[in-house]
């Protein structure tokens, strides 16, 4: 299977594995933090952000999808805060009012727009294109070491990589902050941390992470990759390190296994094509997710001694 | 066009469509509003997503029986089996784990999307050559929706509704204080199930006019700007009919104008439009009006803590406070008290003295417990009163 | 009769000077125009009835609440300035104890201003870490986890967070609700250590009935301050009237 492998399956895998992971960094602490559903509001309004950035730029450009989408993640979180304490508003519901709004001005400016005709459509947005990122020039192992093949690998490859080298980055250098102020805001605020900004980057990033991954996996599934595996690395452990750690093992694999049981699933099954590994993605997440909660010994959360 | 859509005439079916919208909004709304006040709203956000895989093993079933794959009823069947799958792993996963409601509302919304999304590329393989046009169920669709598919519509908003207005007085019991709501001898569970019912019913319901993506914010705009309005729950749970109401009916309507104006983001908007506008002009809870209030508090605040510390010769510490003073001629430029100063700083104090005698009486209790710093006394006690109160604080009182 | 302006000098060098201090939530002020200095070396209780706004002040002082006005300096200095001396003890309900950490983890947050983003945690900063856990009788808890603990051990590990900042300014919220009579006179022990080595301490305590034996000042508030001076100058049945108003029990005030 090794050309054949390489050509299809190699890009759309490796993608899959560094959304996931790029997700699942930011999402230990928006769990952490009870704001799992910050993952969902921003997954949701990347949509017009992307669109609006194209109606601004008149391209399908990286840069300025990536701006507009961080922008509009910004925006979201900040009107949520506006909306929440102007009005008095719970923040669940001051969240379901600005996203849903936010999501439906994005589709309404999608379909008016000439977007839809040029690359984005409501369905690519909704949950994505993971199998159509392939490698046409890598027809081999041997063209991983072949510079004019490599320079033909997808450019959502090199995007997502870039993105997941910065969410790592971002999380080994602000780990200690964030961890205090995930834990205690109060004190956070008494040693001179600047809580707000922090929790503002970890709501970028996030943001960046979801954009990164929306050509992949689309809006609405980059919520599972946000919430499942850290979900499920809480179930298995009470330190901090080993929850970060459990929920990259469960991202990983989730990536692996989704793409995997999508793609030759149906094979062996003796269907002729694939399903929709995206959706095959979320479907794993959920699996462990549910195992963990089955099974996890740290399912239930501690008793006082 | 627009005026003739929002007339109702653009055609019987057309018609019949922006009145069943209309009817769904209502009855959503009125919905919502219990969901939010027990504040599970975003609860609905799951149930919507999680009927997608219903919708598309619904459809897979009656193929595989031979029969027609679209019939809405069979669709809204496996809508609302998968939707309850949901509702229960949510419950499940709050109850029986450690994770909080929102990480399960989060996980379950996602996953069960996703396996929906599986399922629709399963209809794809099999389905070849023909579309099965479930998409349309992704953001909803009303064009060339069928008479009896519009009528289904406004009767399930219709029934819905008329269970809300059954079922109104133990809801609003359980949302409010589930504690209370027990020790009165209503069952907690069974309340808690029929709200929740309540919002699976109205997802099913809207699915094929607004989607699974968008149906939550049938359920949770209106309500939201209804609240801003009023206090009361009944009054609450009206406008949240109302505003989901019109919100269908202007998102229906509009979107009949057109080809390619999707109604479920046209009727999304239009709610988010009525919340704005609540938002920022609501007399009770606006922004405008809090605005105001909260700044002219501000300058109370000031002002109170400028006449006390003329009158025991404190310093002050901010600007304001004295910008404030010298704004009301009470101070002179350089600081120096008027006449009008000296007479207001002296009568704060005499406020300030007369509640320190009031706080250590037994007698002035209840009227204690209002000690704000800030309010007046004779916003609190008669003239009489006052009297009484002034007669122990002795002769230096009048000071 | 004149009013003068005085911003953004030192108002005194008392380690916590609290100026025309109101905080509101909504539009009833929680704390009404509050002056008060606490004296440097001493042990401080806040005191007032429930609803009194005590944490609030507590909290505003700190910058963790925003003041509708007032202004707060530390050691004669804005608070920014001076962080690095005060040491914070909240209240043990304002925290998820579910969070994934050891006891050791949450003390060595205290270290956070030492350490840094990325500062490498050396032996000394663990030994410091291990002896504040020693101080307050928690040595051999330093890897249980920290839902594990009861509730009075949860509130030693807070202070053992404080006691490794090596402030110079202690402010603690409620340091005894909710627990057990060892801890209380574990934690009272390591206060009054504090106390002796020259430290200030500050701390909301509602029990009226133990205020003499643990505290050499009082500050009494309910909204506005009462009164701010030695305990027997305080405590007097006059200002605990004024105070507490008839919510006053009799076993109270016979202190």
């Amino acid at each position: 299977m090794g050309a054949e492998f390489v050509m299809l399956s190699l890009t759309p895998l490796v993608i899959g594995v560094l959304a996931a992971l790029a997700c699942a960094l930011p999402g230990n602490f928006l769990l952490l933090r009870r704001q799992a559903l910050i993952g969902d509001a921003i997954s949701h309004v990347v949509l017009p952000g992307i669109v609006v950035a194209f109606l601004l730029s008149g391209r399908v450009a990286a840069v300025p999808m990536m701006l507009g989408a961080g922008g509009a993640a910004l925006v979201s979180v900040a009107l949520i805060e506006v909306i929440r304490r102007l009005g008095r508003i719970e923040p669940g519901a001051a969240m379901g009012v600005v996203f849903t709004a936010m999501f439906a001005g994005g589709v309404l400016l999608l379909e008016q727009s000439a977007a839809s005709g040029v690359h984005l459509d409501v369905q690519h947005a909704l949950y994505g294109n993971l199998e159509s990122l392939i490698w046409l020039d890598g027809d081999g192992w041997g063209a991983l070491l072949d510079g004019q093949a490599l320079s033909g690998l997808p450019p959502e490859l090199t995007r997502m990589a870039v993105v997941a080298l910065a969410v790592v980055l971002f999380t080994a250098v602000f780990w200690r902050a964030l961890v205090i102020a995930t834990f205690d805001e109060g004190f956070a605020r008494t040693l001179g941390l600047p809580v707000r900004a922090l929790s503002l980057a970890l709501v970028a990033v996030a943001a960046m992470a979801a954009v990164a991954a929306f050509d992949a996996v689309g809006s609405i599934i980059v919520i599972a990759m946000f919430i499942c595996p850290p979900a499920a690395a809480r179930l298995m452990t009470d330190r901090m390190g080993g929850q970060v750690a459990w929920s990259v093992g469960f991202a990983t694999l989730s990536a692996i296994l989704g793409y995997v049981l999508a793609g030759y699933g149906p094979l062996w099954l003796g269907y002729e094509s694939a399903v929709s590994a995206a959706g095959m993605i979320a479907t794993v997440s959920g699996v462990i997710l549910a195992l963990a909660a089955l099974a996890g010994p740290r399912r239930r959360g501690i008793a006082p001694m | 066009m627009l005026w003739q859509a929002l007339g109702l005439g653009l055609g019987y079916n057309a018609t019949l469509v922006t009145l069943g919208a209309a009817m769904l909004g209502i009855a959503a709304g009125a919905t919502g509003v219990f969901l939010y006040l027990a504040r599970r709203a975003l609860v609905s956000d799951a149930i919507g997503h999680a009927t997608l895989p219903g919708v598309v093993a619904g459809f897979l079933v009656m193929v595989a029986f031979g029969g027609e794959g679209r019939f809405l009823p069979g669709l809204m069947l496996g809508a609302a089996l998968s939707a309850g799958l949901g509702l229960a792993c949510v419950s499940w996963l709050t109850a029986r784990t450690r994770l909080h409601e929102d990480a399960a509302i989060g996980a379950v919304l996602s996953v069960f999307f996703g396996a929906g999304v599986v399922l629709l590329t399963v209809v794809q393989v099999l389905e070849t050559g023909r579309q099965a046009g479930l998409e349309t169920f992704l953001l909803g669709a009303t064009a060339g929706m069928l008479r009896a598919e519009a009528l289904s519509i406004a009767a399930g908003g219709a029934a819905v509704l008329a269970l809300v207005v059954l079922l109104r007085r133990p809801m609003v019991l359980v949302a409010f204080d589930p504690e209370h709501a027990a020790g009165q001898g209503i069952n907690l569970r069974a309340v808690d199930l029929a709200m929740m019912g309540l919002a699976l019913a109205i997802t099913v319901v809207g699915l094929k006019v607004v989607g699974v993506v968008l149906i939550v914010a049938l359920l949770i705009i209106p309500p939201v700007a209804a609240r801003l309005w009023s206090e009361r729950v009944g009054t609450v749970v009206l406008l949240a009919g109302g505003i989901g109401g019109l919100s269908g009916y202007f998102g229906a309507a509009l979107s009949a104008t057109a080809p390619d104006l999707p109604t479920g983001p046209l009727i999304v908007l239009a709610s988010f439009a009525l919340f704005t506008f609540s938002l920022l002009f609501a007399p009770a809870r606006g922004v405008v009006a809090a605005g105001l209030r909260h700044w002219r508090f501000q300058r109370r605040v000031h002002l109170r803590q400028g006449l006390l510390a003329l009158a025991s010769g404190q310093p002050v510490y901010e600007p304001l406070t004295l910008r404030l003073m010298r704004g009301r001629g009470l101070v002179r430029p350089d600081g120096v008290a008027t006449d009008k100063g000296r007479a207001w700083a002296a009568r704060a104090r005499l406020d300030e003295r007369r509640w320190h005698m009031l706080r250590s009486l037994p007698e002035f209790e209840a009227a204690a417990a209002r000690h704000d710093g800030l309010s007046p006394l004779s916003e609190v006690l008669t003239p009489d009163q006052i009297a009484a109160l002034d007669h122990h604080l002795g002769p230096e009182g009048a000071l | 009769m004149a009013l003068e302006l005085v911003r953004d000098k030192p108002i005194d060098q008392s380690p916590l000077a609290i100026r025309g201090l109101t905080v509101s939530y909504g539009e009833k002020p929680a704390v009404f125009s509050v002056d008060v200095s606490f004296r440097a070396g001493q042990m401080t209780a806040i005191v007032g009835p429930n609803g009194a706004g005590k944490s609030t002040l507590l909290k505003a002082a700190l910058g963790i609440l925003h003041p509708l006005s007032g202004q707060v300096t530390a050691f004669g200095a804005p608070l920014d300035r001076v962080r690095a001396r005060i040491a914070y003890v909240p209240q043990r309900a304002s925290v998820d104890w579910e969070f994934p950490a050891r006891v050791i983890d949450v003390v060595m947050m205290g270290l956070y201003r030492d350490l840094g983003l990325l500062g490498h945690i050396r032996a000394r900063h663990r030994a410091r870490a291990m002896e504040s856990l020693a101080r307050v009788g928690m040595e051999g808890f330093a890897s249980r986890q920290i839902g594990q603990l009861s509730g009075g051990q949860q509130q030693r590990v807070f202070l053992a967070r404080a006691l490794v900042q090596g402030a110079d300014l202690y402010l603690l919220d409620e340091p005894f609700a909710g627990v057990d009579a060892a801890t209380e006179r574990a934690i009272i022990g390591v206060l009054k250590g504090l106390r002796d080595d020259g430290r200030t301490v500050v701390a909301v305590h509602h029990d009226l009935a133990t205020v003499p034996a643990y505290f050499d000042r009082a500050f009494l508030l309910n909204i506005t301050a009462i009164a701010e001076g030695p305990v027997a100058e305080v405590m007097t049945e006059a200002n605990l009237r004024a105070a507490y108003g008839g919510r006053l029990g009799p076993a109270q005030q016979a202190v």
